[in-house]
């Protein structure tokens, strides 16, 4: 394997991805990660250059809303699936900012 | 021998509903039979939406008995894959982190479903959030391939595909993000497609890949496909990336006629790793249609072998953004104990994501960090570029594309997961068709020797939707009846 | 003997649009209201929802580029920063990174002349009046974050969306600032412009804008930047000298004492006049930016930059120009009427009604102003109109009412936006013109009042002015004091 993924960059990416991963996990995430990207560095041998990276199959632009309102008061339906609530307001645990 | 109701087309049920020969009870009651009889077993339903279903049902068949709602699909049941929302019917994306999601708003494809009377029966399974090629990823038990219960029914929409096979409703709707429409149609031997992106509003599904996700139809045959794509498309004002296109008469392209048309068919999807009875069946097809009048010519592709890789880093780049949202905060499921708000996080996303999300999601991550953003992430959309050219060229030269929709027949089950980049190896001939926006259609084909359906795709150029629709509509006519 | 050292500051300041609705969903912008009641699946993150631009948000920020002198991108997009806050439904904020609405635009600002701003900060005057170019580095758009307000009571956090997805443009100056008042007049100019185009109110203490300082320090001479800290939560224009100096202040001991300053984010604490780094170990600062796959490209043509071109106001200095050349007012009027946009149109309109511009500048400078302070208001609400002040003003040099009753109505007007003929009428408050009515209540007054009419006659002119006033308040102030005076004087000679 030509990508190696070492302990921190795995341990990097769980705080990316906000996933905890126990031991074997890690091997495993390890593995399989080093496995996509040898996988992946394929795409090396393309030549890119000057080629213009494609991020929407169609070239529509201008999608627009107009500034009016639209929306009324839907409180009850944005909390109807909260783990917590209270106070009309999705409850969390303490955080400093 | 007569058909039973849950065994008629959508169109074939819709008409006997309209001149009143079966009440939209019956249709239900036939349905519901199946499911109860078979899906024990098939297990494509997630959620059955039996109640409410015959609630509906009162009403839609007033409104076809006093003459005010006329359509196709009036009356009939549909399956809808679990991760589209629909009010007031739980949405799990076959995820335990959305075990308990119930929408408080239906997406726009539902919606205009049951503007046209269809009435939704149920909700089927899927891989996790679309993540896989089997169902198997699913965090509520595998679905069965109908055709053979030993063998998967392909996936993501495998609980849609398995459903139609199993006449457990009449279509469904399947959402395409890799082929995760087209595979499990032709595992399972019905019709799927994949309009062109941007025809069918994404308003309401729950993405994948934001880029490359279409939902489509899944039905019994290629007249209930162009009935059901014309009923679901429409330019929504929720979806940006919808496309405002005023060809999506799709029904006036069921016509009996190939001749002329030009079908390409690459050399380089008839390579090494491609089974050969899915090779000679789909060969035969081709023939098939030639005979019919249409010009086949074999071509090269290229960057076919490119498609895969480009694909799993634009898509899990996507992916890994698009379930940030799932923190155990505003909805679903969440860690029992945590020291603080990451310790939730953490713990609520790794014990609510099955293995296959998390590892789309760390290499998703990964390719967008700071430092392989351009190598990988870049480098993709470039790839993308180049792949949506080689189509651009193809399509200068023919009004469509053959080829087989994956490498071999259903696999058994329990057999793919291990070995990830192996499975994701089959997307092979489905893949690129998302990559590049272009609309895809699978049909069967044939049989292999185990009694496995074979999937012939169609691919055509972005908006030739109808040229597909009209050529495999004819290919169906001489195939004959596909039982 | 220590280095001498510079500083070098950079601002970001996010600046909250005065829209009806958020920048992706219906939902109204209204501040105020109960937690979560103006919000919508799009603006918490539902499964499925997706967001559709409002164009509104766009001219905005034209708007403000083209008054900042800045080149605007023909074909913009949206990326999303990725990190994960409860106060951020997606756990992305949908920004613009790699193709930004504007670029390369600037401001030039005066310094050596202080502000009211600067002064009340309690800054000194420096001296020669210089004025300085300050470049913008990129102006983008973005979605404003919801707000979390802690519970004491289960020592948890309560999430409001409210404010969630309200659109915002983030204004990224270059490190072109050395000091705390040209940070200040940098401000200032800014929400000059974008006060005068509408396109928020700027208030700092309030939150619709703010400006993170990034400050580094070099020493004299030495064309290399040092390493900058990023310093937030800065809601006035006091919190931000003081963050300023303090922030230098510990650069230097930093530096003084051989050590290294760390590239960090830090928040101002006001109270305790200190900061303190906000990154923890779970927080990568790796925001993974790539381009929004739901949200399509805008593309700005030509037409549409030349019609918000057109629709630019006239900006400050240029109207204390003119104003200078047209109304003979004084400077200081100038200076003050012009400081909002509201305050000058108001002027520009009354002054063509009644062509009195030095009478409606003495409404505006006097009685507008000591109400505004006395309702702590800020100058863009005002409320009345400039029509009903020219006709104030045209009543009492008609005559129609007096001075005192003038202030009276304009109270009113300044509340309600009252018609003042009108007013006057239904209240009874025409003053007595009618010669013959006054020169009787004269000969009343003249009757009831001998020792002040001999203290007159024996050469006491102040004397009058006791009798006028008498005369007034026999009339219950509707006479003309002028009409009265003559009178009386005439009858006593
Ligand atoms: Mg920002
Ligand atoms: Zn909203």
């Amino acid at each position: 394997m030509a990508n190696v993924i070492s302990d921190e960059t795995i341990e990097y990416v769980g705080i990316l991805s906000k996933l905890k991963l126990d031991d074997e996990q890690k091997e495993q995430a390890k593995k399989d990660l080093a496995q996509m990207l040898d996988y992946i560095d394929q795409l090396g041998e393309l030549d890119t250059e000057g080629v213009e990276p494609m991020t929407h199959v169609h070239p529509f632009t201008n999608r627009f809303r107009e500034d009016e309102v639209t929306n009324g008061d839907d409180r009850e339906n944005i909390l109807k699936n909260a783990p917590e609530e209270k106070d009309g307001s999705f409850v969390v645990p303490r955080t400093f900012d | 021998m007569e058909k039973k109701l849950n065994e008629l087309s959508a169109v074939e049920l819709g008409k006997k509903i309209s001149a009143g020969e079966v009440s939209v009870k019956e249709a239900l009651d036939a349905s519901f039979a199946a499911i109860d009889e078979k899906d024990g077993e098939i297990h494509a339903y997630l959620e059955i939406n039996r109640e409410k279903a015959y609630g509906r049902a009162e009403d839609i068949q007033k409104r076809i008995s006093d003459g005010s709602l006329k359509h196709p699909l009036a009356g009939v049941p549909v399956a809808i894959k679990d991760n589209m929302c629909t009010e007031g019917i739980k949405t799990t994306c076959a995820s335990k982190i959305l075990y308990n999601f119930v929408p408080t708003f239906s997406s726009t494809a539902v919606e205009n479903l049951e503007e046209a009377g269809a009435i939704v029966i149920g909700k089927t399974n899927m891989d996790e959030f679309a993540m896989g090629s089997t169902t198997e990823t699913s965090a509520f038990g595998v679905t069965k391939n109908p055709r053979n219960t030993a063998h998967v029914p392909g996936g993501s929409s495998g609980g849609s595909a398995a459903a139609v096979a199993a006449d457990e409703c009449s279509c469904a709707l399947g959402s395409d993000t890799g082929g995760s429409i087209r595979q499990p149609a032709g595992y399972c031997g019905v019709v799927g497609m994949k309009p062109t992106y941007g025809t069918v509003s994404r308003y309401g599904l729950i993405a994948y890949g934001s880029s490359l996700d279409q939902i489509g139809p899944i039905t019994k045959d290629v007249t209930d496909t162009a009935v059901m794509l014309e009923t679901i498309s429409s330019y929504d004002k929720k979806d940006s990336t919808s496309v405002d296109r005023d060809d999506t008469n799709f029904t006036s392209a069921l016509i009996e006629d190939v001749a002329g048309m030009k079908i390409g068919v690459p050399r380089d999807y008839f390579g090494e790793g491609l089974d050969p009875e899915v090779s000679a069946a789909v060969k035969k097809a081709a023939d098939d249609l030639k005979a019919a009048g249409a010009i086949v010519e074999e071509f090269d592709l290229s960057l076919v072998k490119y498609a895969i890789p480009a694909y799993y880093t634009i898509a899990d780049a996507e992916a890994s953004s698009n379930l940030e949202r799932f923190d155990g905060i505003k909805y679903g499921y969440r860690a029992e104990d945590f020291k603080d708000l990451h310790d939730l996080y953490k713990k609520t996303r790794s014990e609510g994501f099955g293995p296959e999300v998390q590892r789309r999601i760390m290499l998703g991550s990964f390719v967008l960090s700071s430092g392989y953003y351009d190598a990988y992430y870049l480098k993709a959309l470039k790839v993308k570029a180049l792949i949506k050219k080689a189509f651009d060229d193809a399509f200068s030269k023919y009004d469509m594309i053959l080829g087989p929709v994956a490498p071999t027949s259903a696999p058994e089950l329990g057999k793919s997961l291990s070995d990830p980049l192996s499975m994701y190896l089959g997307d092979i001939y489905t893949i690129s068709v998302n990559l590049a926006g272009l609309p895809g259609i699978c049909l069967p084909c044939g049989r292999d020797s185990k009694g496995l359906p074979i999937g012939l795709q169609l691919i055509g150029d972005c908006f030739k939707d109808s040229t597909l629709i009209q050529a495999a509509y004819t290919y169906e006519k001489i195939r004959g009846e596909f039982a | 003997m220590s280095k001498e050292y510079e500083t070098v500051i950079g601002l970001e300041v996010h600046v909250e649009l005065a829209t009806k609705t958020k920048i992706f969903c219906g939902c109204s912008t209204a501040f105020g209201g109960a937690p979560n009641t103006h919000t919508c699946p799009v603006c918490t993150g539902m499964p499925g929802s997706l967001p559709v631009l409002n164009k509104q948000v766009v001219e905005y920020a034209m708007a403000v580029g083209l008054a900042t002198n800045c080149d605007i991108t023909r074909h913009c997009k949206f990326d999303r920063k990725n990190y994960f806050y409860p106060d951020n439904p997606q756990n992305y904020q949908i920004s613009q990174l790699y193709l930004p609405i504007c670029r390369n635009g600037y401001v030039e600002i005066e310094t050596g002349k202080l502000s009211v701003n600067q002064k009340n900060a309690g800054m000194t005057e420096s001296g020669e009046v210089k004025t300085k170019r300050i470049g913008i580095h990129e102006i983008h758009m973005e979605e404003d974050a919801g707000k979390l307000v802690h519970d004491d009571w289960a020592d948890a956090s309560l999430v409001d969306y409210n404010r969630s997805g309200v659109p915002l443009i983030e204004i990224v100056s270059e490190p072109d600032m050395r000091s705390a008042e040209e940070v200040i007049a940098y401000l200032e100019k800014l929400r000059m412009f974008i006060q005068y185009l509408g396109a928020s109110d700027c208030k700092l203490q309030e939150g619709s804008m703010r400006a993170d300082v990034n400050l580094s320090l070099r020493e004299v001479g030495s064309t290399e930047f040092g390493t900058r800290t990023e310093m937030k939560n800065l809601n006035s224009f006091t919190s931000i000298m003081h963050a300023i100096a303090g922030e230098r202040e510990r650069q230097m001991d930093i530096l003084e004492s051989g050590g290294k300053v760390v590239q960090e984010t830090r928040r101002w604490d006001d109270a305790k006049g200190e900061s303190y780094a906000m990154r923890s170990k779970e927080d990568a600062q790796d925001y993974r930016y790539f381009p929004d796959p739901d949200l399509i490209p805008v593309d700005i043509s030509e037409e549409w930059i030349e019609r918000v071109k057109a629709s630019q106001p006239e900006f400050r200095p240029a109207k204390i120009e003119r104003y200078k050349k047209e109304y003979g007012i004084p400077d200081y009027d100038i200076e003050l009427i012009t400081e909002s946009k509201r305050m000058a149109d108001i002027f520009e309109e009354a002054t063509a009604i009644c062509g009195q511009p030095k009478k409606v500048s003495n409404w505006l400078m006097v009685e507008t102003m000591r109400l505004l302070k006395e309702k702590s208001m800020d100058a863009d609400k005002i409320r009345f109109s400039p029509v009903h002040l020219a006709s104030l003003i045209k009543l009492v040099d008609s005559k129609v009412i007096n001075n005192n009753s003038a202030k009276e109505v304009f109270e009113v007007m300044f509340e309600e936006d009252a018609d003042p003929e009108k007013y006057v009428e239904e209240h009874g408050m025409k003053q007595e013109n009618d010669e013959g009515a006054i020169k009787s209540i004269c000969e009343q007054v003249i009757e009831a009042n001998p020792q002040s009419v001999a203290d007159y006659k024996g050469g006491k002119e102040k004397a009058i002015g006791f009798l006028v006033g008498q005369v007034m308040k026999a009339a219950k102030g509707k006479a003309d004091p002028g009409t009265a005076n003559k009178i009386l004087k005439e009858l006593l000679s």
